[in-house]
């Protein structure tokens, strides 16, 4: 664990959070203020690791890591180029009717891959937009504040509901619509509150209701959980939202709230992980954090008398899975805000065993011990934006709240969650 | 031994014919009226036919081509057949891990498979063979019927009248709309069984539930498959945790998955067929010796001079019944796939007794009030009865899903066979029984303590005092109610101490 292994629980979580914090500014392009969506060679950008990263400019300066003035001149760098750049049907834009495609090329800000124009990830990207149009609140940063409300107002969610009661998952020009939607409950929760925030183009009320009918309301591994397999889809919309004490019509049913449940699904993660019911390696009670994230790619090995199926780059999920031994090594700390005790016993043990999973102070996005490569486990290589992101966001709402203070004071989203039924604590 | 094989296969397959379609038939001379026509010899045909006659009336059965419908000779049968040597051939390299290594490489006799199946088809045959239908008192004519009035049917020449009839002519797998198919060739459930030799590379078009249990099977029998499914999962009638689960199923087994795919095109060329596939506007092609086409099926309403019965119908859909089973005219009825949303067996007979009952006994049986279980047989096996939890929802119906994983059931654990789960949906706040979704080794027949419990009516807390054999993997269902059981009791417990302090 080395000297990550002596310092107090404070020191360790600070130092980790800023190391976090560092992969968002470099592997960011000084031009465009896009970030990389790994640390790979020619990653392209992921709009959703811009939203993370606009999201933590307030976390540097609350820490000291940047200057109010710096982070401000990123913040607008980055809002410039969103707002310039071209808004068209065209199959290398940059984005159309306002949301952005998933996969930018860091230089020039095209779209790249053929990717989709994504609505959760534009959601992602325009939820960092109004975390900065609130924090810069001074006189001469009035320019952060319009460009954040211009780049919102822009957005048309209605376009994006298709004529339809719901919402699809994104959009081509090549094909249109993609056809499938937002089954059972995920991460999606910031994408609807901010499309039925909008005072332009909101989504119509139907769609978050026709969202909630695929919810599943499940007893698993013994408690009583809003179900959703993967990890971070009970870390995302929270990293914005403090769902604390606030309910929609779904959780007043089921007398409980967001914050609760994602309590419940950690200690689902956990129970999972004690049962360890296929045999990985090092799976406990405190080592857990099964989620999305880098896999040792597909292939099949015969390992201890079984043959395991390992897979590259997925959603894994508890208990459904897919499961292949593969954990995140970000997860666990992640949810901190949720569950101090245990992210950090688990952390820490994690970085004991296999402090390999965290160099320079950075957690990898995969880490399979079961899958032996050389004389340790499979390690991803690099790191993710996204679990960077996450993870300064997270250790920030726990050691301060101000994510989740900032998100209370913007309107917008205030506005969305009221359309989206949300009632008490403090709303 | 080719020529043995060969009239082994000859020997079965004529007993087969010989019952499924005698070859020197004689219709027989029809009686003035009868009680109960039917068209169409299928499952529901039969189902009803052997009521009916069992309950004393005159029934006339009329077949156009085999007794016993696709069930018998293309469907359920034949395709279970195969699964079942699938299954056996593919836990062969898995017996290591039993502590029984397998000393050789296994090998597989295609030949051997399909006359096994053929044998297997043969032999259940027996049940509903041509003379034994005429041993039951029932009048069985081979040929296509057609209406020839709002009481008589045509049969060839030959004018039957009746006083009710049954319509139960099935479906017949959905034709392509794919361009260049047709040239190209592509086989069906229809001609897949009559397959001489294992495919190198079979393409499964379509993700429902035979499409998903022959891609495994062809797969686990030795074809490279690839299955191409237009939606985001496999199975669109289950919930989504199912269907992921059989994803991962059909991946570890090697099938190659192409989701949110569509077959626009296919042609024919020197290494075999070539299909064009587009996934989110993403062109590509994939290789095939053999196509199958399994993309849903349209009820057999066509030739049957429907309109002169006044019995109204829909080419999608089929014929247009009330929750009685009885068509626009009352005296006419339909059962089976040509009539029901949920094309199975077990609904198709299930709907042909209620036909029966309700047009020769003036009962009043709803389809509306039965509950179907139904299964894909792939392995893990899913299987579903009652309600869907987004069905519930829909209908504004709080409900609450109690799980248990089968890898925490002891017996699948013993088994080896600790994929999938139980789970029981609830009316909330009651021990209501509303549905049960069940993905294991044998989810078939564990769905049917299911269809007990929900008939008879039992809730979670009897259920949970209800003693299983120990071990098996039916404890699953159990180990659910009594999660059920003790969340309750744990919850007054907390209103009785809080209420004491």
């Amino acid at each position: 664990m080395g000297d990550l292994g002596r310092i107090s629980d404070e020191a360790l979580i600070v130092r980790l959070q800023r190391a976090a914090f560092s992969y968002l500014s470099d592997y960011a392009n000084d031009d465009t203020g896009l970030v990389a969506d790994t640390s790979r060679q020619g990653s392209p950008c992921s709009i959703a690791v811009v939203g993370f990263a606009l999201s933590c400019y307030p976390v540097a300066v609350r820490n000291g890591w940047l200057s109010r003035a710096d982070a401000g001149a990123r913040t607008l760098n980055i809002l410039r180029f969103f707002w310039e750049s071209t808004q068209s049907d065209a199959s290398d834009a940059t984005g159309y009717k306002g949301f952005y495609y998933h996969f930018l090329d860091m230089r020039t800000g095209r779209r790249v891959w053929q990717c989709e124009l994504s609505l959760i990830d534009t959601a992602l990207l325009i939820a960092g937009v109004l975390v900065v149009g609130c924090f810069f609140d001074r006189d001469d940063e009035r320019e952060i504040r319009e460009l954040a409300d211009a780049l919102y107002r822009r957005v048309d969610w209605r376009w994006a509901q298709n004529g339809s009661r719901g919402l699809s998952q994104g959009w081509k020009p090549e094909s249109g619509f993609l056809h499938y939607g937002w089954e059972g409950y995920n991460e999606a929760a910031i994408l609807y509150v901010l499309g039925l925030g909008s005072p332009t183009f909101p989504l119509t009320p139907t769609a978050y209701v026709t969202w909630q009918l695929t919810y599943q309301w499940e007893n698993l591994l013994g408690r009583d959980v809003l179900y959703s397999g993967p990890l971070f889809t009970h870390l995302f919309s929270h990293a914005w939202i403090d769902f604390r004490g606030i309910r929609d019509a779904f959780m007043r049913e089921k007398a409980s709230d967001y914050f609760e449940n994602t309590k419940s699904a950690i200690a689902i993660h956990r129970e999972y992980g004690e049962r360890n019911p296929y045999g990985f390696k090092a799976y406990s009670r405190d080592f857990w954090g099964v989620t999305a994230g880098d896999g040792p790619n597909d292939r099949e090995v015969r390992s201890r008398r079984r043959d395991r199926r390992f897979f590259g780059y997925m959603s894994r999920g508890v208990p459904y899975g897919p499961d292949d031994g593969t954990i995140a090594p970000w997860g666990m700390l992640a949810t901190l805000p949720f569950a101090a005790e245990a992210a950090l016993a688990g952390t820490r043990r994690l970085l004991e065993i296999y402090p390999q999973v965290c160099p320079e102070d950075r957690f990898s996005s995969g880490f399979n011990p079961t899958l032996r490569v050389d004389a340790g486990g499979w390690l991803s290589e690099g790191w993710y934006g996204l679990d960077q992101g996450l993870l300064a966001m997270m250790i920030e709402n726990h050691r301060t709240g101000l994510i989740w203070e900032i998100v209370r004071h913007c309107g917008y989203v205030r506005d969305g969650l009221k359309r989206a039924g949300f009632e008490g604590g403090w709303l | 031994m080719q020529n043995r094989r060969s009239r082994a296969k000859s020997d079965d397959e004529q007993i087969f014919l010989s019952r499924v379609r005698p070859e020197r038939w004689e219709n027989p001379e029809p009686r003035n009226r009868y009680d109960l026509a039917i068209v169409g010899a299928g499952p529901a045909g039969l189902a009803a036919a052997e009521s009916a006659a069992q309950l004393g009336f005159s029934v006339a059965l009329i077949e156009r081509n085999r007794v016993g419908g696709n069930s018998l000779n293309i469907g359920s049968v034949p395709s279970k057949a195969i699964i079942a040597t699938a299954r056996v051939y593919s836990t062969m390299p898995e017996a290591e891990a039993f502590g029984a290594p397998v000393p050789n490489e296994p090998a597989l006799e295609f030949d051997k498979v399909m006359a096994r199946m053929r044998r297997i088809r043969m032999r259940i045959s027996e049940h509903h063979s041509a003379h034994e239908l005429a041993a039951l008192g029932i009048d069985l004519f081979f040929g296509s019927a057609r209406f020839a009035g709002v009481d008589a049917l045509l049969v060839g020449d030959t004018r039957l009248h009746f006083k009710k009839a049954l319509i139960a002519t099935g479906a017949r797998p959905r034709a392509p709309d794919i361009a260049g198919l047709d040239q190209t060739g592509y086989r069906t459930s229809a001609t897949i069984f009559d397959m001489a030799a294992l495919p190198k590379r079979l393409v499964v078009i379509g993700g429902g539930p035979l499409g998903c249990e022959l891609a495994q099977a062809f797969c686990r029998l030795g074809s490279h498959v690839t299955i191409v499914q237009k939606d985001p999962k496999f199975l669109p009638r289950e919930e989504r945790d199912a269907a992921e689960i059989l994803s991962w199923s059909l991946a570890r087994d090697g099938v190659e998955i192409r989701l949110n795919t569509k077959v626009v095109g296919a042609r024919r060329d020197m290494g075999g067929k070539t299909l064009k596939i587009v996934n989110s506007g993403m062109e590509s092609t994939i290789q095939a010796d053999e196509v199958l086409l399994s993309i849903g099926r349209v009820p057999n309403v066509e030739d049957l001079d429907l309109e002169t019965a006044g019995v109204d119908f829909d080419t999608d859909r089929g014929i247009k019944v009330d929750d009685f089973l009885s068509s626009t005219n009352p005296n006419i009825y339909a059962a089976g796939d040509v009539c029901l949303e949920l094309k199975f067996t077990n609904a198709a007979q299930s709907s042909a007794g209620m036909a029966v009952q309700n047009a020769l006994m003036k009962m009043q049986q709803q389809k509306s009030g039965s509950t179907i279980p139904w299964c894909t047989y792939c392995d893990p096996e899913i299987a579903h009865i009652g309600l869907h939890v987004w069905e519930a929802r829909q209908q504004s119906i709080p409900i609450k899903s109690f799980t248990v994983m089968m890898h925490d059931v002891d017996r699948s654990i013993t088994d080896g066979q600790h994929t999938g789960f139980v789970k029981i949906h609830i009316a909330e706040g009651s021990d209501r029984i509303l549905g049960a979704t069940i993905v294991a080794s044998r989810a078939s027949e564990l769905i049917n303590e299911m269809a007990v419990i929900m008939n008879t009516g039992i809730g979670m807390r009897a259920l949970a005092a209800v003693v299983h054999t120990y071990p098996a993997q039916s404890g699953a269902i159990v180990l659910a109610a009594q999660a059920y059981t003790r969340l309750n009791e744990n919850r007054k417990l907390g209103v009785r101490r809080r209420g004491s302090e």
